[in-house]
C-alpha cells in the first residue's frame, strides 16, 4: 500500500490569518502527515515575489495539488492567482513540452461566505460554486490534471458560532487520507457540484 | 547658611549662563567655566578669598575623572600602554623639567628654585585636557592616547616630586629645618606611613594596593549586587561615591595621589558588569566638581599681581608654553606620532596644570620658592590653562582641517566619462545605489572627495573620480549639462545641502535624489528643492522593525502589511510635520507646535495598528477583511 501512497501539496492562501476561523484550523489539521507538504504562500512570499523554480520543483515532487483558500470575489486570493500566472509556465505546465502536471489530481478546498443555496441558479450568486471556479477547472484540464469538484464550507462566517468547523475539519481529514491512499475515484466525482459527504460514494470500489 | 546659598547661586548662575554660550560659540565648556570664573572673581568681585578653599574641594573632580578614565580602560589596555606611559611620559617630564630649569637658571634663579620651577612646570592639566578630549571626541585618536599616557605618568610623578621638593630647601636649611619638621608633624595625623622606615612604607603601599586590587576583583561584585538588589538607586550612587572617596582617603593615608588610587580602582572595575552604572552615577559629580574647579581657576586670577607685572607674566606664560610645546613636538617625532595627531599632542599638553597650584603652595610652605615668585608663577599656571582651550580651537579650526585636506590634496581627476547619472559620494550609501544602476547598464559618473575611497572603488572596477562634487567646475566636467539625474550620497550634511542648492539653482532640469540624515536635514533638503529624499536609516530600520514583528510571531504577510501601513502613515505625517516645521517661522526649529503634532501623529499611528485587531474594516486591511458576521442579511434575493 505504501508504494501507492500519493504525495499531496497543499498551497494555502489566507492574507489575514489572525482573523481566520475556518481556514487556519483546516491548515493545522493538514499538517503532520508524512505525505503532505503544506505551503503557506503568504508566509513564504509576503511581498508576492514568488520563487518560480522552487514552486515548480514542489509540483514535480507531488501527485495531488490542493488550493486551500477563502473564496474572494468568486475566486482565489491574489497570491494564488499570482502563483498560477508565474508558476504554470509555457513549456512546464502547458504547451508542446509542458507535461509536468499531467495526471496529477487538482482540488480546491475553500470556504465561502454565502449559503450553499445562494450558489445556484436562482440564488443571489446565480451560479454553483463549481461553475464559478471554471477558470481553475479549465486550467487543470489544459495542464492535463484530473479536476475534482471543490471541497467547500458554505456560510463560513457563522460556522464557528454554529459549531460546524470541527465536523468540517474531520471530513477534510478523511478526504485527505483518501487522497493520500489514492482511493478517490475521479470518475465517480464527475458531475458533482462539491465533494460533500458521504465520502464513500466517491471512493474506488 | 544663607551666605553659602548666595555663593553657590553665584557660581551656578555664572556657569549656567556662560558655559552654554561658550559651547555655542565653539569655545568649549572649559573656556566657558574659566571665563565665568574671571567674571565672578577678578572682574566683578562677586566672590573672593574663598575660591582657594573651594578649589581644593573641587580638585576632587580630577580624582573622579581619573576614576572614570580608569573604568574605560581595561587592565590589558593599560598594560599595552606601558611603553608609551614610561617612555613618552618619563621623557616629557624629565626633558621639560630640565629645559625649564635651564631657562630659569639663565634668569638668575638659584639652582634649587630653578629645579623646583622646572618640576612644577613639567606637569600639564589633566582636568582641562581630558575634559576637552571627551567633549571633542579626541580621546581615541593617536594624539589623544599619547597625551593621556603622558598625563597619567605625570600623575604618578607628582608623588616622588612631593617627596623630593623639601630636599631643595637646602640653602635655607637652618630656618627650613624647623619648618620641615613642623610640616612633617602637621602631616602626621593624615598619614600612617610617616614614621615608618622607607622599606616598611614600601611594603605598606604594596600591601594596600594589592589589597585594593584584590578587593576590587572579589568584593566589589557581591557588594554591588547586594546594593543593587535593594533597588534603591540613591544607595547605589552612595556606594559609588563611598568607593571613590574611600579610596582617595586611603591613598592620602599612605601618601599616594588620590587621583592615581582611584584610577587604579577604576581599571580594576573596568571589567565589572556594574561599570556603566558606576559611570552614570559618578559622571554628574565629576562634571560639576570639574566645572567648579575651572571656575575657581578663573576666579583665582589675581588682578593686582597680573596688572603689576602683566608683561612679565604674559611673557613667561608664552615662553613656557612654547618651551613645553617644543619638547612635546620633539617627543612626538621621536615616538612617531604623525600628522594632525602630532599637533594635537603638542598643543594639548603645552600648559601647566592644576598640580602646579598644589606644588606651588607646597614649595612655599617648604620654603623652596619665595612667596612673591610663587604668586607670579601661579598666575603663569592659571594663564597657561586659560590659553589651552584657545590652542584646542586652533587645532580644531586650522590644523585638523588642513591635515584632512592634505590627506586628499591631490588634484581632482580629469573626468573622461560623461553619463546621464552623476553620483556624489561613493561611501556605504552611494555604493549600493551605484551598483544597482550599473547592474542595469546605466553609465554613472562617481565623484568622491576622499582619495582613498576613490582608489578602493577603482580597484573594484567602479568608475570613480576624485574631487569635491560641490565645486561647479568639477560638476561641469562630469557632464552635468548632459546628465538627467544626480544622486547626492555624501556623508556631510552641510555639503549635501549646498550641493543640492547649487544644482537646483543652476541646473533645474536635473532630478536630484538625496540621502538625508535626519528630519531636520530632510526638511532643509526639501526646501532646497531636492526631488526625492531618502533617509539613510529609515528603510533598514523599518525592515528590522518588520523582522522584529515576525520574530515576535506576527505572520510575515501581516508584518509586511503593518510595515507598508506604517510607511504610508509616516509619509503623510512627514508632510504635515514638514509644514509645521516650515510654519515655525525663521527659526525653522522643532518648536512646541511641531512636538505636539508629532505626539498626535504618533498616537494616530498607534491607533491604526491597534484597530486592526478589532472586528471591523481598517485602513491597513481593506480588501483583506472578511465581511461582517451577519452580512448575509444584506442580500434580499437569498
Amino acid at each position: 500500500m505504501a508504494s501507492h501512497q500519493q504525495r499531496v501539496l497543499i498551497l494555502f492562501a489566507h492574507p489575514s490569518q489572525h482573523r481566520s476561523e475556518v481556514n487556519l484550523p483546516m491548515l493545522k489539521a493538514s499538517q503532520g502527515y508524512e505525505q503532505v507538504t503544506v505551503v503557506d504562500l503568504y508566509r513564504e512570499y509576503p511581498t508576492l515575489r514568488i520563487n518560480i523554480e522552487k514552486e515548480q520543483q514542489r509540483l514535480l515532487e507531488h501527485d495531488v495539488v490542493v488550493f486551500m483558500f477563502p473564496l474572494y470575489w468568486y475566486s482565489t486570493p491574489a497570491i494564488l492567482k499570482e502563483w498560477q500566472d508565474l508558476v504554470l509556465e509555457y513549456g512546464f505546465a502547458y504547451g508542446r513540452d509542458g507535461v509536468a502536471l499531467k495526471d496529477k489530481i487538482f482540488l480546491c478546498v475553500l470556504t465561502a461566505g454565502g449559503a450553499e443555496k445562494a450558489y445556484q441558479n436562482g440564488g443571489y450568486n446565480h451560479f454553483t460554486i463549481r461553475e464559478l471556479l471554471q477558470p481553475l477547472e479549465q486550467t487543470a484540464n489544459l495542464t492535463g490534471m484530473h479536476y475534482l469538484p471543490p471541497f467547500a464550507l458554505f456560510s463560513a462566517r457563522t460556522a464557528a458560532e454554529e459549531n460546524r468547523i470541527e465536523q468540517h475539519v474531520g471530513h477534510w481529514q478523511r478526504l485527505l487520507q483518501a487522497l493520500i491512499d489514492n482511493r478517490v475515484d475521479v470518475n465517480k466525482t464527475r458531475g458533482l457540484n462539491t465533494l460533500a459527504e458521504p465520502l464513500e460514494s466517491i471512493l474506488k470500489d | 547658611m544663607t551666605a553659602y546659598f548666595i555663593q553657590a547661586f553665584i557660581y551656578l548662575c555664572a556657569a549656567v549662563l556662560l558655559v552654554p554660550l561658550a559651547k555655542r560659540l565653539g569655545l568649549g565648556s572649559v573656556l566657558g567655566y574659566l571665563i565665568a570664573g574671571v567674571i565672578i572673581g577678578p572682574l566683578t568681585g562677586l566672590v573672593g578669598q574663598e575660591t582657594a578653599t573651594i578649589q581644593h574641594f573641587a580638585e576632587f573632580g580630577v580624582v573622579m575623572m581619573l576614576f572614570l578614565v580608569g573604568l574605560e580602560l581595561q587592565p590589558q589596555t593599560l598594560w599595552s600602554m606601558r611603553h608609551q606611559l614610561l617612555g613618552l611620559g618619563g621623557l616629557q617630564v624629565t626633558l621639560t623639567a630640565a629645559v625649564v630649569t635651564g631657562v630659569a637658571l639663565t634668569f638668575g634663579l638659584q639652582w634649587t628654585v630653578a629645579l623646583a620651577v622646572g618640576l612644577i612646570f613639567s606637569l600639564s592639566s589633566t582636568a582641562i585636557v581630558l575634559q576637552t578630549f571627551n567633549e571633542k571626541g579626541l580621546s581615541k585618536t593617536e594624539g589623544g592616547k599619547s597625551a593621556f599616557s603622558v598625563l597619567l605618568f605625570q600623575d604618578i610623578a607628582v608623588i616622588p616630586m612631593l617627596a623630593f621638593i623639601p630636599l631643595l630647601a637646602l640653602p635655607e636649611l637652618q630656618e627650613a629645618a624647623s619648618k620641615l619638621s613642623a610640616a612633617a608633624e602637621h602631616h602626621e595625623e593624615l598619614s600612617i606611613v610617616t614614621h615608618l622606615p622607607a622599606w616598611a612604607t614600601g611594603l605598606v603601599i604594596i600591601g594596600i594596593i594589592s589589597a585594593l586590587v584584590a578587593a576590587g576583583h572579589f568584593l566589589s561584585r557581591p557588594l554591588f549586587r547586594y546594593v543593587a538588589d535593594s533597588g534603591l538607586r540613591e544607595v547605589f550612587t552612595a556606594t559609588a561615591l563611598m568607593l571613590v572617596i574611600g579610596i582617595a582617603a586611603l591613598m592620602g593615608l599612605i601618601g599616594l595621589s588620590p587621583a592615581l588610587g582611584t584610577f587604579l580602582a577604576g581599571v580594576v572595575l573596568a571589567n565589572s558588569e556594574f561599570r556603566h552604572e558606576l559611570e552614570a552615577d559618578i559622571e554628574p559629580f565629576k562634571g560639576l566638581l570639574l566645572g567648579l574647579f575651572f571656575i575657581t581657576v578663573g576666579a583665582g586670577i589675581n588682578v593686582e599681581i597680573l596688572s603689576n607685572s602683566l608683561i612679565t607674566i604674559v611673557g613667561l606664560t608664552l615662553g613656557l608654553m612654547l618651551t613645553k610645546a617644543l619638547v612635546l613636538f620633539g617627543l612626538a617625532i621621536l615616538f612617531r606620532v604623525h600628522h594632525s595627531d602630532r599637533w594635537l599632542f603638542t598643543l594639548s599638553l603645552a600648559q601647566a596644570g592644576e598640580f602646579g597650584f598644589v606644588l606651588l603652595s607646597y614649595t612655599v610652605a617648604e620654603h623652596v620658592i619665595p612667596h612673591d615668585l610663587a604668586q607670579m608663577l601661579s598666575m603663569v599656571v592659571a594663564l597657561s590653562m586659560f590659553l589651552t582651550p584657545a590652542l584646542f580651537i586652533l587645532f580644531e579650526k586650522v590644523i585638523q582641517p588642513r591635515y584632512q585636506k592634505s590627506n586628499d590634496d591631490r588634484e581632482p581627476d580629469t573626468i573622461d566619462q560623461q553619463a546621464p547619472v552623476i553620483i556624489a559620494g561613493i561611501g556605504r550609501f552611494g555604493q549600493i545605489v551605484n551598483r544597482l544602476l550599473v547592474a542595469n547598464n546605466i553609465p554613472t559618473v562617481v565623484l568622491d572627495h576622499s582619495a582613498a575611497q576613490v582608489d578602493v572603488m577603482r580597484s573594484l572596477n567602479i568608475k570613480s573620480f576624485y574631487g569635491d562634487a560641490s565645486r561647479p567646475d568639477l560638476l561641469h566636467t562630469a557632464g552635468i549639462h548632459e546628465a538627467s539625474l544626480m544622486i547626492v550620497a555624501i556623508d556631510d550634511r552641510a555639503r549635501a545641502l549646498e550641493l543640492v542648492e547649487h544644482v537646483k539653482q543652476n541646473h533645474p532640469h536635473i532630478k536630484v535624489l538625496v540621502r538625508s540624515f535626519d528630519r531636520a536635514h530632510k526638511y532643509e533638503l526639501r526646501d532646497a528643492g531636492a526631488d526625492l529624499i531618502v533617509s539613510e536609516t529609515y528603510h533598514s530600520a523599518l525592515n528590522m522593525g518588520t523582522q522584529a514583528l515576525e520574530a515576535l510571531g506576527f505572520h510575515p504577510f501581516h508584518a509586511e502589511q503593518m510595515r507598508q501601513n506604517f510607511a504610508e502613515m509616516e509619509n503623510s505625517n512627514c508632510l504635515k510635520l514638514y509644514e509645521s516645521w516650515r510654519g515655525e517661522g525663521e527659526s525653522r526649529s522643532f518648536g512646541d507646535h511641531y512636538r505636539d503634532l508629532f505626539i498626535k501623529l504618533e498616537g494616530l499611528m498607534r491607533d491604526s495598528m491597534k484597530k486592526d485587531r478589532a472586528d471591523r474594516h481598517t485602513r491597513s486591511e481593506r480588501g483583506w477583511t472578511p465581511p461582517p458576521k451577519d452580512y448575509l442579511k444584506d442580500f434580499k434575493a437569498d
